[in-house]
């Protein structure tokens, strides 16, 4: 009795699915979450280390998203993902980048660009809160000089309550943003003396500056350059007492002969409340 | 949700359709990638980049354009080109040295909880895996797309930019490769 030939083998047009059935693979899991947050249409969340203990940062492919105060970050997610609608998962860490780039700006360097994902903010949200960015850390404007800076200098209420609402506080310092008076103001990451912890952390002496702001203190200017100041302004933090000039009101300064600064330009901050 | 379905509801709301596109697709992507470039980390990032180029495509698409997309062919196209790419950066020995690693999931199978049935399909996935790896691109990425992701002869032209005739050619060729590298009776086996 002889064997039966093997039959022909049949990998052939008419059977495609014989390859399918064995190469097609499902893709892993992440990669799915992964595409979705890079486009923006899902969150991550990792903690970061801040002068006011742990905060859980919130970011996707077009940026930073949120910054929170949370107890853990379960509560800090549920409370992202009630505000964005998107799903928001825990990760351990910030992407190295990300993470070297916010420690660069909390330390200081403004000229570090952050990217943010302001997606559904107003155009003057968005405005007051690069505006905002612009402060160098250690020092402070009153709300009045980001009005007059934007444009829109009547609108100084506004530009405390979009402060107010800085999703992403800390990052987008609106702690360096106080009452034209001199007080330190509200804060919307767990009040005023939480802003007072950062401002000090930063090296802006809140104490120094609600005393000039009792005493009705609003510019100082140096006898030597004959310009003037907003008080934490860097220029101003150079001069020395013997030649430190100090000014109630920008009129003041102008009749005493004294010229604005031109980097911190305290004109912004005439006649805000 | 079908494609046409998909098409008219990403014309509408993008950023509230993407994720089906991506859940009804992704595992294409990277079955593509995966057995064109030969190596799972690579296809995981093909299949990643390729699902992000094309939420930012669609995004920049008029409603019209959108609804008028084929996906299949035009998501295809895309991993398709970037796996290219990435050979041109990074060239695959034609011989792959090290054995296939696996990351998915086993397929369902009705006797999935037999271990030898389970080693069985493991052990032909690697080698036929291994084989499609030796062949030249011009056949390889032809015969995936028709035989891994079951695309159609004008879907394929369109994808590759060529002939229907040409790529039905190409497409016969690289199976008449592979069925000469495998023994006859494991192909009878693995096409049964």
């Amino acid at each position: 009795m002889s064997t039966i030939p093997a039959p022909r083998p049949r990998l052939s047009d008419d059977l495609p699915g014989g390859l399918h059935d064995v190469l097609a693979t499902p893709a892993p899991v992440h990669v799915r979450e992964q595409v979705l947050v890079d486009v923006g249409l899902a969150d991550r969340m990792a903690p970061i280390d801040s002068p006011l203990g742990t905060l859980w940062v919130a970011w996707n492919g077009r940026g930073v998203s949120e910054v929170e105060q949370a107890e853990n970050g379960a509560e800090a997610a549920a409370r992202h993902e009630a505000r964005t609608g998107r799903r928001t998962t825990i990760a351990d860490a910030l992407p190295g980048h990300l993470a070297a780039t916010i420690e660069r700006r909390l330390a200081g360097e403004t000229h570090v660009r952050i990217p943010l994902d302001l997606r559904g903010r107003t155009e003057f949200e968005v405005a007051v809160w690069t505006k905002a960015l612009e402060i160098p850390a250690g020092e402070v404007r009153p709300y009045g000089w980001i009005a007059a800076e934007i444009g829109r200098p009547k609108a100084v209420r506004a530009v405390g309550t979009a402060l107010g609402h800085n999703p992403i506080p800390l990052i987008v310092p609106c702690h360096r943003v106080v009452r034209t008076d001199g007080h330190i103001g509200q804060y919307s990451l767990g009040g005023p003396q939480n802003k007072r912890t950062i401002l000090a952390a930063e090296g802006a002496d809140p104490e120094g500056l609600e005393g000039l702001a009792r005493a009705g203190i609003r510019y100082v200017g140096s006898d030597t350059t004959r310009i003037f100041c907003l008080p934490t302004c860097h220029d101003a933090r150079r001069v020395t007492d013997r030649h430190l000039q100090r000014f109630h009101s920008s009129g003041e300064a102008s009749d005493a002969g004294y010229r604005p600064c031109k980097h911190c330009r305290p004109l912004g901050a005439v006649g805000a409340a | 949700m079908d494609d046409s379905e998909l098409t008219d509801r990403l014309s509408r709301d993008l950023d509230g359709t993407f994720e089906h596109l991506v859940e009804a697709h992704v595992d294409r992507c990277f079955s593509i990638a995966l057995r064109v470039l030969g190596n799972p980390h690579d296809a995981e990032e093909v299949a990643q980049d390729a699902l992000v180029r094309a939420y930012r495509a669609l995004g920049g698409y008029e409603p019209q354009r959108i609804r008028e997309l084929r996906l299949r062919a035009w998501l295809a196209t895309i991993v398709v080109n970037l796996c290219r790419n990435r050979v041109r950066r990074h060239p695959v020995p034609t011989t792959p040295i090290e054995p296939l690693v696996e990351t998915g999931r086993e397929p369902a199978a009705s006797d999935a909880s037999d271990p030898a049935r389970i080693a069985s399909v493991a052990a032909d996935r690697e080698r036929l895996a291994g084989l499609l790896a030796t062949l030249p691109d011009r056949y390889r990425i032809p015969v995936v797309l028709r035989h891994v992701d079951d695309l159609s002869y004008a879907e394929l032209a369109a994808v590759l930019g060529r002939p229907e005739g040409t790529v039905k050619a190409q497409v016969s060729r690289g199976l008449a490769m592979l069925r000469a590298a495998l023994p006859a009776n494991e192909l009878e086996e693995l096409t049964a």
